[in-house]
């Protein structure tokens, strides 16, 4: 109970702290806010990649485009070999009729009535056993000569894969950049006052405030304004998200497709706010440590 | 029991402030110090109260030798003093209410419970109608009398008043000393340096001069 009303006391004061200064403290919080969004709103641009590549990733199919003068015995004859070959599970043979006559069906078939001559090539769709193999399958089917070019979504997912790789370090490399930003922000605002406070802290030891009563109210300013500025990066990057959203609805539409950006969820939403708070206490411990050191 | 044994202090200065003090003070008795101005008045209230270190000598309180106090046991010897400064040194950006909550805080004393201790310290000191008001619109005799509601709100033992009654109209000085003298009526020990002779006289408890850094 006494603990309770204790710990409400320090944050009422830290929260009074705040408002004394609304102007400059809002300006931190504000960089703050701004600092911890530029992570965050990556790290969600990244896992909606994660969510649209994945759907991706289970088309394991690929398309072998011949070449335009192989004649239909021997893409008979090559559409056997690879079904010989190991990792294929499924081979079909797409001659160039069948393949002008989905076209025509596509709407495209106005500009298709005005050709002389089909320019289709045959093609083959290899269903491979094993989505991991993707790539080695394609670059077995591109040394057979009559291959002119293959269409595969999992090498797209592979290199998307590579993208995110990158993308996930890039996040996790600006986020600890930027909370090493943070920690200065909030050491030299918190530095600041002590020395605002320097002779309250003061009388206070003189009547016996202990090192943990002094540095307290400190410790609970800088939670503050770190879980705030958290809350300001939540606002900005969901908010962003939303906005994205709108371009992005709007895109999808005219793939007939209803893919939207997914937002924040409660969990990341919290963990956000945790670690801002937490940030905020610790780069509020160091510069408490180290500035009321002088002051002895 | 407060035992000063061989006490010197000499500042880092050089200044040599008291010399080979010897003094017993016993529980609930109430000590004037008295002594032109630089004579080691503070001095001597500052060691008593672990705020200066002797340079050399013994200072006990109880059993306990304060002058061997480690740096982070000092604050829990406060919390048994109640020290009245000079200088008043009260917090100028909080009310009245506020100065004496502090050391209630520092005690893990908050809420209601705290609030109503203030109240009764400053109702003490004939300051209750000034809680919300800060200490700098107050007279000089009010923030003197402030300053004992903060050295008492935490029900001392012992306390310590340096040159209470300083700058004070005779009115206002024997308010201040009607306050000490019932707080060591109802047992605490007080000790008060003043240069003040009336009211020592006025007084007629124990009188230590202090000159030159010597007692006598
Ligand atoms: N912090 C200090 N540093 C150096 N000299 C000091 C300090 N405090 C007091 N003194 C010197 O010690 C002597 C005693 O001072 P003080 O105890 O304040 O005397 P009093 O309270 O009797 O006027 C004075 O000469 C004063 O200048
Ligand atoms: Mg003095």
């Amino acid at each position: 109970m006494n603990l309770v009303t204790h710990h409400h006391t320090s944050l009422r004061d830290a929260w009074q702290r705040l408002r004394l200064h609304p102007w400059s403290n809002l300006f931190s919080i504000l960089v703050i806010g701004i600092a911890l969004s530029l992570p965050t709103g990556l790290f969600l641009l990244m896992s909606n990649l994660d969510r649209a590549s994945n759907s991706f990733a289970e088309q394991t199919e690929m398309t072998v485009f011949l070449k335009t003068k192989t004649e239909m015995d021997a893409a008979q004859a090559l559409a056997d070999a690879v079904r010989a070959e190991p990792g294929v599970r499924r081979v079909r043979l797409i001659p160039r009729e069948d393949a002008l006559a989905e076209l025509q069906h596509s709407g495209l078939d106005d500009i298709l009535t005005s050709l002389t001559a089909n320019p289709l090539p045959h093609s083959l769709v290899v269903e491979p056993t094993d989505s991991l193999r993707v790539r080695q399958l394609e670059q077995r089917l591109r040394q057979h000569p009559e291959v002119e070019a293959i269409a595969s979504v999992a090498a797209w997912a592979q290199r998307l894969d590579a993208l995110k790789t990158f993308g996930a370090a890039l996040t996790w490399s600006l986020a600890l950049l930027l909370s090493l930003a943070l920690l200065a922000i909030i050491g030299n605002t918190i530095r600041l006052q002590i020395y605002a406070q320097r002779d309250a802290i003061e009388i206070s030891r003189l009547i016996g405030a202990t090192d943990r009563f002094i540095r307290r109210p400190f410790l609970y300013f800088g939670a503050l304004q770190g879980g705030l500025g958290g809350l300001v990066a939540i606002i900005l990057s969901g908010g962003g998200i939303f906005w994205l959203n709108r371009s992005v609805a709007e895109l999808a539409v005219t793939y007939g497709s209803s893919f939207r950006l997914a937002n924040l969820d409660l969990q990341t939403s919290a963990l956000v706010l945790v670690t801002a708070t937490l940030l905020g206490l610790l780069g509020a411990w160091a510069s408490v440590a180290h500035t009321l050191r002088d002051f002895d | 029991m407060i035992e000063l044994l061989n006490v010197t202090k000499r500042y880092p200065g050089g200044h040599l402030a008291l010399a080979n003090c010897d003094l017993k003070i016993a529980r609930k008795e109430m000590v004037f110090i008295t002594g032109r101005s630089g004579a080691g008045k503070s001095t001597l209230l500052k060691l008593i109260g672990a705020i200066e270190k002797p340079t050399s000598g013994h200072i006990k309180i109880g059993e306990q030798d304060i002058s061997r106090l480690r740096r982070d046991t000092i604050p829990f010897f406060r919390l048994n003093i109640g020290m009245i400064f000079q200088d008043h040194k009260l917090l100028y950006d909080r009310s009245v209410l506020d100065n004496v909550l502090l050391p209630l805080h520092i005690r893990d004393l908050h809420g209601v419970e705290a609030t109503q201790r203030a109240r009764a310290a400053l109702n003490k000191v004939g300051l209750s109608n000034r809680e919300r008001s800060r200490p700098i619109t107050l007279s000089g005799g009010e923030q003197q009398r402030l300053c004992i509601a903060r050295a008492i709100v935490g029900r001392p033992t012992l306390i310590l008043a340096d040159e209470p009654t300083a700058n004070l109209d005779d009115d206002y000085a024997t308010e201040i000393m009607e306050i000490l003298k019932a707080l060591n009526d109802s047992g605490d020990t007080i000790i008060i340096a003043t240069h003040d002779q009336g009211i020592i006289a006025r007084y007629g408890k124990r009188r230590l001069v202090l000159a030159d850094g010597s007692l006598s």
